[in-house]
């Protein structure tokens, strides 16, 4: 049994992905740089991609910069924006339930004499917009907010946040950490007034090690890793062309029927949160649909499912499931080998008892609704047993 | 400067009776073990009470020194130039560019002590000591001669082969050869003692075996990987370590059943001492090793260490049991074991531990609540021996 329930760490590489970026690394091996004609085989590799990516944003290829990953996205979001704007101000507004990647350089910002402010935010993980229209100031040159949350899942109202933004002060940037968003949801910069938009391939069958970050062709931003000069000067390095090729391919499969995709992963998420009602000592953070209603489906994102277990420490359910063979990780994904409390779990409020007795379920096209089962009858049939031997 | 060679010098082996030749000979083939890791080829040659590491090739000095300050039983090393014998007065000019090259500050105190293996040499020791002296004195004027306390020592020694000359003197690892005192097993958890408890008795000659207890889901593969990485690093010194991972979750929570819930750490301990002992028989091993220390927690008190020393017959060296933690912290730095030790994952020891565990065991109480598990313990320590799972961690 292999139940790969952690698809917002990763996912499984799309298998015609693979075949790409195998092709790219044996046969069309050059550098897009190069003037000879290898060089121009790479080049088009990463022009294709460009455009298929543009394509599912409806922006232009010439919007987006390749990066490492989400995490240089981020990063470069904030110091370019930081950067490029700071003599308009130094004021950034973000919310309280950021990723690392985003905490860390604004920290970094804050000591570089920049002021940060950390939108609140409710029950549910959703910022106050009452909070943010009084934080925009004059000085307000970025905000900064999570489009889905990657430990619970719950969706940001972008739309009106840019709203708001572009109403209290039109100079301000607006930056979407999209990485668990993009692939589950349909996204248009243009229309939804975002600026900037970070994305990290692996998260939807892509490969790792690459990503991107949208940049409206309204903002200029100074670069933020500088060296040759690639990318239009944007972003110098090599470029990882068998990894931007292999993610291309991957956006493009991602929205093809984006709405089946959807469907499914809706499907799955229904079936599992209905299975969990059936086990006592058990709560979901975070939107529940199953409980709170269809209204809130455009509110939390399709594929992930955040589950608080009465008397359980997560780790031990994390392993006690791995040995059933279902993955899953424990509170947030990506930093989970240290075990620190999340401060997303502290910021809706979850209760003490539960901060350290939190899984995170993440679906992905891959799983079945059999998988979906099997999880729910193995818990049944654990959490009995692991709530019996616990500290007292 | 270039070096040809390490003078690598033991004093506590030096002193053996008749078995000395023993303790020379572990040595020897330690240091050709270390060796061998190292870019370049040496030659380990022992003359006459020396053990000399002749490099054959270019090398790195810093990675040889490193590999030579990982075996037991050096208790110096020092970088040895080599001349050929062309002459006392080439040999003076030699000894003064030494001293040009690896002082230039040129103001020091020093003390010039000759030794002439080959007695055949034309010039006594005596003289030697005075003309060497003098030709450092004329060559640097700020240099004094202190023959009580000198800050440089300058040793030249004459002997068959040709001159070797040398003044550095780097500390080595100390203690004895691994492999000349038989073989002990380690209680490994992943904490901060245990590897220490390691190191220093295998810095007394003692080769390694471990045990580690594993308690699967409760503990996670990150954390035995961590006690891998731990063996991994202490076996730096102490070279390969059989590490044994028992699994130990079908007791743990056969006692969590059966027994009083502030005894659950005590007779766990008591179970995990007997376990490692039939391991440690079975392989050989001629005493059990952990890094206890007494109250540092419920289980290190005086009366929580009576109770899990009478389970077991083999001696159980405690070699940091009068250690503050400070200090067993300073050597966990030293042997490069601290930052593994510290990574944040849950050992088998802490899962289940009571609020209040017992800090002062009567030992008739705890015998007594053993005999709650008397109908299945044997069986189950039978089993999780017979499958416990080895990796060679060097």
């Amino acid at each position: 049994m292999n139940i790969y329930f952690d698809n917002s760490a990763t996912t499984r590489v799309f298998r015609p992905v693979q075949e790409l970026m195998m092709r790219v690394m044996d046969e069309d091996y050059g550098n897009p740089s190069a003037l000879h004609r290898r060089g121009m085989e790479a080049e088009s590799y990463i022009k294709t991609a460009a455009k298929q990516i543009a394509a599912t944003l409806k922006a232009d290829p010439k919007e987006i910069i390749f990066t490492s990953g989400g995490t240089e996205s981020n990063n470069m979001a904030l110091y370019s924006a930081a950067a490029t704007c700071h003599r308009q101000g130094k004021h950034i507004i973000t919310t309280a339930i950021e990723h690392a990647s985003i905490k860390a350089p604004l920290q970094f910002l804050e000591e570089q004499g920049f002021q940060i402010t950390y939108l609140p935010v409710d029950s549910k993980g959703c910022v106050s917009l009452d909070a943010l229209r009084d934080a925009i100031t004059p000085e307000t040159i970025l905000v900064s907010v999570m489009y889905v949350n990657n430990e619970i899942g719950t969706i940001q109202p972008v739309d009106e946040i840019a709203k708001i933004i572009h109403a209290k002060n039109p100079k301000t940037l607006f930056h979407v950490d999209a990485i668990q968003a993009y692939g589950k949801l349909l996204i248009r910069p243009k229309r939804q007034g975002i600026d900037l938009l970070s994305v990290s391939s692996h998260k939807f069958h892509g490969p790792k090690g690459v990503g991107f970050l949208y940049c409206s062709e309204k903002v200029r931003l100074s670069p933020f890793i500088l060296g040759g000069g690639q990318q239009k000067g944007m972003r110098s390095g090599t470029e990882n062309v068998p990894g931007i090729a292999g993610m291309g391919l991957a956006a493009e499969m991602i929205y093809e029927n984006l709405e089946e995709k959807q469907a499914k992963l809706n499907g799955l998420r229904r079936q599992f949160l209905e299975g969990l009602h059936e086990i006592e000592g058990v709560s979901v953070n975070g939107w529940d649909e199953t409980v709170d209603g269809d209204e809130v489906l455009d509110r939390r994102a399709p594929h992930v499912v955040s589950v608080s277990v009465d008397g359980v420490r997560s780790e031990v359910l994390l392993h006690s499931l791995e040995d059933k063979g279902i993955f899953v990780s424990a509170g947030s994904a990506c930093s989970s080998n240290k075990p620190s409390v999340s401060s997303t779990l502290k910021a809706i409020g979850v209760k003490k008892e539960h901060l350290d007795s939190t899984v995170r379920f993440s679906f992905g096209v891959f799983n079945t609704e059999e998988e979906v089962a099997e999880a729910i009858a193995v818990l049944k049939e654990l959490l009995p047993m692991l709530r019996r031997y616990r500290r007292r | 400067m270039k070096f040809h060679a390490f003078l690598i010098k033991y004093a506590e082996i030096g002193i053996k009776g008749k078995n000395r030749y023993l303790f020379e000979d572990a040595l020897v083939s330690r240091i050709i073990q270390a060796m061998r890791k190292v870019d370049g080829e040496f030659d380990v040659v022992k003359t006459n009470g020396r053990i000399y590491v002749v490099a054959k090739t270019e090398f790195d000095y810093e990675e040889a020194v490193d590999a030579l300050q990982h075996v037991f039983g050096i208790v110096w090393i020092c970088p040895v130039v080599q001349l050929a014998d062309e002459g006392f007065e080439v040999l003076k000019q030699r000894v003064v560019e030494y001293m040009a090259n690896l002082y230039p500050e040129a103001d020091y105190t020093f003390k010039v002590q000759s030794r002439r293996a080959r007695k055949s040499y034309p010039v006594e020791s005596q003289v030697m000591n005075a003309d060497l002296g003098e030709a450092i004195l004329k060559a640097f004027p700020n240099v004094r001669v202190d023959v009580h306390n000198p800050k440089i020592m300058l040793y030249v020694e004459v002997r068959d082969q040709g001159i070797n000359v040398y003044s550095i003197m780097i500390p080595g690892a100390g203690g004895m050869p691994v492999g000349t005192a038989g073989k002990a097993m380690l209680l490994l958890s992943g904490g901060i003692d245990s590897p220490v408890a390691g190191y220093m008795i295998s810095r007394r000659g003692v080769t390694l075996e471990a045990v580690y207890f594993h308690a699967p889901p409760y503990t996670s593969d990150r954390a035995k990987q961590k006690v891998v990485d731990l063996a991994c690093q202490v076996a730096k010194y102490s070279g390969p370590i059989r590490l044994h991972v028992i699994n130990f979750t079908d007791i743990q929570l056969y006692i969590y059943d059966q027994c009083p819930h502030d005894e659950l750490t005590i007779i766990m301990r008591r179970y995990m001492m007997r376990i490692a002992e039939q391991i440690a028989e079975n392989c050989g091993c001629l005493g059990l090793i952990t890094g206890e220390s007494i109250g540092q927690v419920a289980s290190q008190t005086m009366h929580s260490l009576a109770s899990t020393n009478e389970v077991c017959t083999l001696p159980v060296f405690r070699p940091v049991i009068g250690f503050d933690k400070q200090e067993i912290v300073e050597v966990a730095q030293k042997i490069g074991t601290f930052e593994t030790s510290i990574q944040p994952f849950e050992d088998c020891c802490t899962i289940f531990v009571a609020k209040h565990p017992v800090t002062k065991p009567n030992r008739k109480v705890i015998r007594h609540s053993e005999l709650k598990l008397a109908e299945k313990i044997e069986e189950m320590i039978k089993t999780c021996i017979e499958t416990d799972e080895i990796i060679i961690c060097k």
